[in-house]
């Protein structure tokens, strides 16, 4: 039986490395993360942010290191350094446990938006018509975009883009939330309804790992703060203690930078 | 007039087999040139290699040689070696031929489509067939509608190739009548016949890039 009760971590990565080719872009990164938590990620470009993200839903392979998701295993690594994956219909199962939210959005273009949210629950779970629709209703009410439902993704603003993503990835009824730069290929002015969106899921106990620029943003909503550097991972520590005291030379720096 | 009248029954005979040929044809090579464009597409690199030397085949001789090939030589191959009749091995021909040429537009079509599609097909739970038919294969369709009237109105034409295995299409339809009657009238009848075929060509693809182009709306 897998064990779901509320002391395993949601998500548990241990010494993730990952490589394109001869570039060492994860050299090692662990993390746990706590059934209601937020963790912000932030970082300078390059960091390994995005890719760390990328890693713990299995849209890139890990080359070492562990990750399991609610005490289930996606990834290991044995003694003689090789990694094995779950096999393919478990991976898919562990993996449904998490939503993610794309930089780009990724909306389905062919699809209007309601098609965009029902689409995965009626293909990939079995959800009825009917269900499905009841769903995505309630999720675009959610995020203010219920008179959009009928209209294609090319119609709507970047900020209305990334709801309905979020909507989309919440339609699966996920455990976890995975945010990739949610809000970074958005203009300044359509940032807020985002991150609006995104404290209204907080503040609900969602799981969330957000890998983001919005230091706003992970001062006030996130509950931690993990400081990623050259694929390693530097420090993860209380938001507030972080903001006073990264407690570390190149955090600091980068904290001077940004703020 | 009356013999233009008088013309349309033997050419409308002729645009029947032309017809014939071009709808199987169509039936046959449009899904044979999918599954070759996602074999081409695949990770296993001695289906792909296979796969482009098909194509390189096929694209690389005349498509009259190929007729010619699978009705008169084929019969002497061994073991693959069968006798067609002549309309059938017409028909292999042309499915075989043109599938290598759906397939690169298929492809080109399907590595249009940006791979975060694939990304959100997947972090949603769907499979590679899932990902295929519902997300990729739909948005390839509206990629590939130019190209695929191109080469729809040029298989029209290319029908009238297969006067060389006897066939009455309508261009040998037409020159029989030319060598009867001693007047070039029948060709300028069967261009008219040909033209109406392609305007309904086009006609019907250009509704449905507009179907399509409200995705952008």
């Amino acid at each position: 039986m897998p064990n779901t009760t509320s002391d395993v971590p949601m998500i548990e990565a241990h010494g993730v490395k990952k490589r394109f080719g001869h570039n060492e872009v994860l050299r090692g990164v662990s993390l746990s993360v706590a059934r209601g938590e937020v963790v912000a990620i932030i970082g300078p470009s390059g960091s390994g942010k995005s890719t760390f993200l990328r890693c713990l839903n299995h849209l890139e392979t890990i080359d070492g290191g562990h990750v399991a998701i609610e005490g289930q295993a996606l990834a290991t690594t044995d003694e003689r350094g090789h990694c094995r994956y779950a096999p393919d219909a478990e991976l898919r199962r562990i993996c449904a446990k998490t939503g993610m939210v794309f930089q780009h959005f990724n909306l389905f273009p062919h699809l209007t938006v309601l098609e965009n949210l029902i689409e995965a629950p009626m293909v990939v779970q079995g959800v009825k018509r009917d269900e499905a629709v009841a769903r995505a209703e309630a999720l675009l009410a959610k995020v203010g975009l219920v008179q959009k439902r009928d209209n294609y993704p090319a119609r709507l603003s970047g900020g209305q883009k990334q709801r309905v993503a979020i909507a989309r990835a919440l339609a699966m009824q996920p455990d976890i939330m995975l945010f990739d730069e949610p809000t970074s290929a958005l203009d300044p002015e359509l940032t807020g309804e985002v991150l609006r969106t995104m404290r209204e899921l907080a503040e609900e106990r969602m799981t969330m790992l957000v890998v983001t620029h919005e230091m706003g943003f992970a001062r006030e909503v996130a509950q931690r703060v993990a400081f990623m550097d050259q694929g390693e991972l530097i420090t993860a520590r209380p938001a507030a203690e972080f903001f006073a005291d990264p407690g570390h030379e190149r955090a600091r720096a980068f904290l001077d930078h940004m703020l | 007039m009356d013999y233009v009248l008088s013309l349309l029954g033997p050419l409308a005979q002729g645009a029947a087999v032309t017809l014939k040929l071009f709808f199987i044809t169509l039936a046959l090579a449009v899904p044979l040139g999918l599954v070759l464009a996602l074999a081409r597409l695949s990770r296993f690199a001695a289906l792909s290699g296979a796969v482009n030397g098909y194509i390189w085949l096929m694209r690389g001789t005349p498509l009259m040689l190929q007729m010619l090939f699978i009705y008169f030589a084929l019969p002497f191959v061994p073991v693959v070696g069968v006798r067609l009749p002549d309309f059938p091995a017409a028909v292999a021909a042309f499915a075989l031929n043109y599938a290598a040429y759906f397939a690169e537009i298929f492809r080109a079509g399907i590595q249009s489509v940006d791979r975060g599609q694939y990304e959100a097909a997947k972090v949603l739970g769907m499979n590679y067939g899932q990902t295929m038919r519902r997300i990729v294969l739909p948005q390839m369709v509206r990629n590939i509608l130019p190209p695929m009237s191109n080469e729809t109105i040029t298989l029209v034409k290319d029908t009238s190739l297969i006067y060389v295995l006897a066939l009455n299409d309508l261009l040998r339809a037409a020159r029989g009548i030319v060598q009867r009657d001693f007047t070039t009238t029948p060709f300028i009848v069967a261009a008219a016949f040909y033209l109406i075929m392609t305007l309904v060509l086009t006609w019907g693809f250009q509704r449905l890039e507009q179907r399509y182009a409200k995705h952008d709306q």
